[in-house]
């Protein structure tokens, strides 16, 4: 089975009307499939991996938005599907984000090491 | 009086934030008591649509009534409830062009059919018009 590494780059996108990342959801349903799957956040998409994210209260309209996309929540149970999460770190250093922040079940990889990285894998899918 | 907020968006539903962040300030205006004119240029005619479903989501393991999914379309009609409740006027076009090339005239209850002279009108009319573009 050929080896799939899905690269995020996209954040949010369309994500407070489709109730998580479309990409995100596409990889758990290859994953699901019997697919042998991972994902790498980089540019905007590592704010996915920041833990403390609540999207919970809008309301437009009279509508109320009760189950909001949680990408950080997704990763997570991508994650624990078997499903590796990696985050680009200097992608999230340079936006301020404190490495701290993030869930500490996805890898950190620099940038350095993402030809390696992406040796591993037989394709490479840049959404 | 009142005042009057123009808007232009282009956006076709589900595909990026600015469909989502063109609806709360709509929302915003009109709980402000702005009158707000929306014109709904290229994708964005498709935000009305009345066909759309909301779906379960098998990889959330959600049913339909659990995901409880926003369509666009019960997002414009709340808009539309939300404006009559605070007395103000939410006046939506649907460009009819981009409406026929999509097959995409079945809507809910609210918009109407127009074209770019409209917006443009509008404009001349209201105290500030936004234009939010896709990308």
């Amino acid at each position: 089975m050929k080896k799939i590494l899905c690269v995020v780059e996209t954040a949010y996108r369309g994500t407070q009307e489709e109730q998580d990342d479309a990409v995100l959801w596409f990889t758990h349903a290859l994953k699901n499939g019997g697919g042998d799957v991972a994902i790498l956040l980089r540019g905007n998409a590592v704010n996915y991996a920041v833990a403390a994210q609540d999207p919970a209260g809008l309301v437009i309209g009279k509508f109320s938005i009760e189950h909001p996309a949680n990408p950080n929540k997704d990763l997570l149970k991508m994650k624990q599907a078997g499903i590796p999460v990696h985050v680009v770190r200097e992608d999230t250093e340079e936006r301020g984000i404190s490495l701290n922040s993030l869930s500490k079940e996805f890898q950190l990889v620099s940038s350095r090491e993402l030809p390696g990285l992406f040796a591993q894998y037989d394709q490479v899918w840049h959404w | 009086m009142a005042k009057t907020l123009t808007i232009c968006i282009m956006e076709p539903p589900y595909e990026s934030a600015n469909s989502t962040t063109s609806m709360r300030i709509i929302d915003a205006a009109l709980r402000k008591g702005i009158n707000v004119n929306v014109f709904a240029y290229e994708g964005a005619v498709s935000l009305t649509v009345k066909d759309q479903k909301p779906h379960p989501n098998p990889v959330h393991g959600t049913s339909v009534e659990e995901e409880k999914h926003p369509t666009t379309k019960e997002l414009v009609a709340g808009l539309f409830e939300l404006a009559k409740d605070k007395g103000v006027k939410l006046d939506w076009i649907n460009c009819g062009l981009c409406v026929d090339e999509r097959g995409a005239g079945n809507w809910i209850e609210g918009p109407r059919r127009g074209g770019p002279a409209d917006f443009h009108k509008w404009v001349q009319e209201s105290d500030a018009a936004l234009v939010i573009p896709t990308k």
